[in-house]
C-alpha cells in the first residue's frame, strides 16, 4: 500500500483584481504518493504554477488568499503552519525548481555557495561540510570538472547547467516532494531529454516524490505516473498516464494531446493534421456559472454552459469533469 | 584588443575636442557680458584718468584685438597657467588649488551621506511598497528633489543657525583656532553640518528613490523567489540575496553624479560662505575677476569631461557587450 505523502483537498485560492475576485484555484483534490511523478497539465493561467505556490507557502497574500481546504504533508496541514516552521519545509522537505534557469541563481554568488546556503541552513552544516555537499550535489546531477565549476558564476554556465544546479540546489537535502515548475521549457529539446533521464535517475536513488508541472505532454508521457488536467483552476481530469495519452475523455485533454506533433519515420507519410485549441483561457474573474472550458468546446450545449460538471469516475484512478460522459453513459 | 586601444584614443580626442570648445565659449562669454573689467579695477584704485585706463590695458593685454587674447588664452593653458586674478593678486591655479579640499570635504561628506541612508531609506521601502513609510519617502523625495538647495540652505539657515542657535551661519572654523588642533576639526564639523545636510537632502532624495525603485526590480526577481523556496527567511532574502545585487545600478549612478555634486555645491556654499570653489567663484563674478571665473570654468568643464570619458571607458571594460565605435 504505497504511503498518502502530500494530500491537497478542497484548495481554494482567489486573488484580487481589478475586476473582481478571480477563483485562481478552485476546489482542488490531488494525492501524491511516495515514490511517485504527479504530472500536473494545462495552458498558461490554468492555477499549475499557483499550486506549486500554495504548496510552497508562498502565494503572495495581498493580492492572493487562501480561501479555503488543506494541504497535508504526512498529515500536517501546511496551511495552518507557522511561518517559521514553512521555512523548515522549504527546500528542506519540499523543494522546488523553476521554469527560467537562467534567471533562477543569483547572479553575485558563486553557484557552490548557492547550493551549500541551502544545507547550512537545514542542517546546521558547516561551511566545509555545506561546500563538500554542495560538491557531492554537483557530481550527482552530472556537471562535468565539478570541484572547478563550484566556483563558478552563473553567467559562466549555459541554461542546460544552470538547471542542473538548480535541481542540486533543490536535492541538497533530500526533499520528499520535489515540485518542478515546467523545469525544460527554457531549454534545448536534447537538454530537455536530459533533465528528465537525470530527474528519473534522481527520482530512483532517493525516492523523491516529483510533482511535474507542464503543459507539454511530451514531458507528461516521459515522466509521470499519474496526471492532473487542469483549466481555469480546475481539475477537469486525472488518471493514469497510460489512460490519459491512449484513452483521453475530457475535449480539453484531448485537444492538448492533438497539439503536440509528432514525428514520423519517413517524412513522405502523410502526418495527421496539428490541431489547435480554439480560443484562450478565460479570465478568471469573469467565470459564470458552467463549464470553463464551454466557450472553446466544439461540444458544448446548453446544458454546458449553464451548469459546472462536476467530477465523476468513469473508471478505476480515472475522474473526468465533463457532462458529455453522462450523455455517453445515457446513450 | 587594438579595436579597444583605438577607442580609448578616440574618446580622449573627443574629450580634448570638447574641452577645448568650452574654453573658447567661455572665453567669449565673459566678453560678451556687459561692463568692463578695466572700470572696475581703475575704480578699485581711486582715481580714473584716460591715462591710467590705457595703462590698465596695456599691461593685462586687454588692448590686443579679440582673437590674439584668445590665441594667448589657450597657449596659456597648455602651459598650466590659468591667468592671474586680478582681485586677489594671486595666480588663478593657486586659487582653484586652495578652495579645492573644502570643496571635496562638503561634497563627499554630503554625497556618502546621502548615499548610505538613502539606501537604507530605499530599503525599508521596498519591502512594503504600499506601506506609510513608502509613501513618506515618496513624497519626502519630491519635496527634496523639487526644493532648490539655496531655498533649502537659507531655510536651515533661519531654523537652526538663527531662531535656534544650534550651529553657525557661515564660515568654516572660526578664525581664532590653529589648523591642526583637535579643537579646529572639532570646530569645522559644526561648521559642516547645515551646508552638508542641505546639499545631502536633494542626494539623499534621489537615491531613495532609486534604490527604492531598484530594490522593488530585485525583490520581484526570480532568484530571489529562489532564495524564498530554500526556505530563507525574509532578513537574509532582502539583506543577502537581493540587497547586493540591488546596489550595483546605485553605485554606478553615484560614480556618474560626483562630478555634478561639485557643481551643485557652489550654491550651497555661496549660501553658507564656505570657502571652497563656489564662494570663490561667486566673488569672482562680483568682482568681475575674469580670468578667476574663466578658470572655474575651465576647471569644472575639465572634471566633468573627465568623468564621463572615466564612465565611458569603465562601461568598455565592464561589459563586452557595448562595443562602443565598434561599427566604424
Amino acid at each position: 500500500m504505497p504511503e498518502r505523502l502530500l494530500e491537497i483537498e478542497d484548495l481554494r485560492v482567489e486573488f484580487k483584481t481589478r475586476d473582481g475576485i478571480a477563483k485562481v484555484i478552485d476546489n482542488l483534490n490531488i494525492s501524491l504518493q511516495t515514490g511517485e511523478t504527479l504530472g500536473i497539465v494545462g495552458e498558461s493561467g490554468c492555477g499549475k504554477s499557483m499550486t506549486a505556490l500554495s504548496i510552497m507557502g508562498l502565494v503572495p497574500i495581498p493580492p492572493g488568499r487562501i480561501a479555503g481546504g488543506r494541504i497535508l504533508l504526512d498529515g500536517e496541514d501546511l496551511l495552518q503552519a507557522s511561518e517559521p516552521r514553512m521555512r523548515e519545509v522549504r527546500g528542506n522537505e519540499i523543494s522546488m525548481i523553476f521554469q527560467e534557469p537562467m534567471t533562477s541563481l543569483n547572479p553575485v554568488y558563486s553557484i557552490g555557495d548557492q547550493i551549500a546556503e541551502t544545507a547550512r541552513l537545514h542542517e546546521g552544516l558547516s561551511r566545509a561540510d555545506a561546500m563538500a555537499r554542495a560538491l557531492e550535489m554537483l557530481r550527482a546531477v552530472g556537471i562535468p570538472a565539478a570541484e572547478r565549476r563550484i566556483n563558478e558564476y552563473p553567467h559562466q554556465m549555459s541554461g542546460g547547467m544552470r538547471q542542473r544546479v538548480m535541481i542540486a540546489m533543490a536535492l541538497a537535502c533530500k526533499p520528499r516532494v520535489l515540485i518542478a515548475d515546467e523545469p525544460t521549457t527554457a531549454l534545448d529539446v536534447t537538454v530537455q531529454a536530459q533533465i528528465f533521464d537525470l530527474l528519473n535517475d534522481l527520482k530512483e536513488k532517493t525516492g523523491t516524490a516529483i510533482i511535474m508541472i507542464t503543459h507539454d505532454m511530451g514531458a507528461i508521457a516521459e515522466m509521470a505516473q499519474r496526471v492532473v488536467v487542469m483549466y481555469a483552476g480546475h481539475i477537469i481530469e486525472q488518471a493514469d498516464v497510460g489512460q490519459i495519452l491512449t484513452d483521453p475523455r475530457h475535449p480539453y485533454t484531448q485537444g492538448l494531446i492533438r497539439c503536440v506533433p509528432h514525428l514520423t519515420q519517413t517524412p513522405s507519410v502523410e502526418r495527421p493534421p496539428l490541431l489547435e485549441i480554439p480560443g484562450v483561457v478565460p479570465a478568471l474573474s469573469q467565470l459564470g456559472s458552467g463549464c470553463s472550458f464551454a466557450p472553446r468546446c466544439q461540444y458544448a450545449d446548453a446544458k454546458c454552459r449553464a451548469e459546472m460538471p462536476p467530477s465523476t469516475a468513469i473508471d478505476s484512478g480515472h475522474d473526468v469533469a465533463c457532462w458529455l460522459t453522462e450523455r455517453e453513459a445515457a446513450a | 584588443m587594438a579595436n579597444i586601444s583605438i577607442i580609448v584614443v578616440k574618446r580622449i580626442l573627443n574629450a580634448a575636442a570638447l574641452i577645448l570648445a568650452v574654453v573658447i565659449l567661455n572665453f567669449l562669454l565673459i566678453h560678451i557680458a556687459p561692463g568692463d573689467i578695466v572700470d572696475t579695477i581703475a575704480g578699485e584704485m581711486g582715481g580714473i584718468s584716460p591715462e591710467l585706463i590705457a595703462e590698465i590695458r596695456a599691461d593685462y593685454g586687454l588692448d590686443k584685438p579679440l582673437y590674439e587674447q584668445l590665441g594667448l588664452y589657450v597657449l596659456r593653458i597648455l602651459q598650466g597657467d590659468l591667468g592671474h586674478s586680478f582681485f586677489y593678486d594671486t595666480p588663478v591655479v593657486t586659487l582653484i588649488w586652495d578652495a579645492l579640499p573644502q570643496t571635496l570635504l562638503l561634497v563627499i561628506t554630503a554625497l556618502s551621506l546621502a548615499l548610505v541612508i538613502g539606501t537604507i531609506f530605499g530599503v525599508i521601502a521596498a519591502r512594503r511598497p504600499n506601506g506609510a513609510f513608502s509613501h513618506l519617502i515618496t513624497v519626502l523625495a519630491l519635496v527634496g528633489f523639487s526644493a532648490p538647495v539655496f531655498w533649502t540652505g537659507i531655510m536651515f539657515l533661519i531654523a537652526f543657525a538663527s531662531f535656534f542657535p544650534l550651529f553657525p551661519p557661515a564660515g568654516m572654523a572660526a578664525p581664532d583656532l590653529q589648523p591642526g588642533s583637535l579643537d579646529y576639526y572639532l570646530d569645522v564639523l559644526h561648521h559642516m553640518v547645515l551646508p552638508v545636510l542641505t546639499l545631502a537632502l536633494i542626494y539623499l532624495a534621489f537615491y531613495s528613490r532609486l534604490s527604492r525603485a531598484s530594490m522593488l526590480d530585485v525583490l520581484g526577481s526570480d532568484y530571489v523567489r529562489t532564495a524564498r523556496a530554500k526556505g530563507l527567511s525574509e532578513r537574509v532574502v532582502v539583506y543577502k540575496h537581493a540587497l547586493r545585487n540591488a546596489l550595483i545600478p546605485i553605485v554606478t549612478i553615484a560614480g556618474l553624479q560626483f562630478a555634478q555634486v561639485l557643481s551643485g555645491a557652489v550654491l550651497v556654499e555661496a549660501v553658507f560662505t564656505w570657502p571652497g570653489l563656489g564662494t570663490l567663484a561667486l566673488e569672482a563674478i562680483l568682482r568681475r575677476d575674469g580670468p578667476t571665473i574663466l578658470g572655474i570654468l575651465f576647471f569644472s568643464s575639465v572634471v566633468v569631461v573627465i568623468f564621463n570619458l572615466l564612465t565611458d571607458l569603465t562601461y568598455n571594460l565592464i561589459d563586452p557587450r557595448i562595443r562602443l565605435g565598434s561599427k566604424e
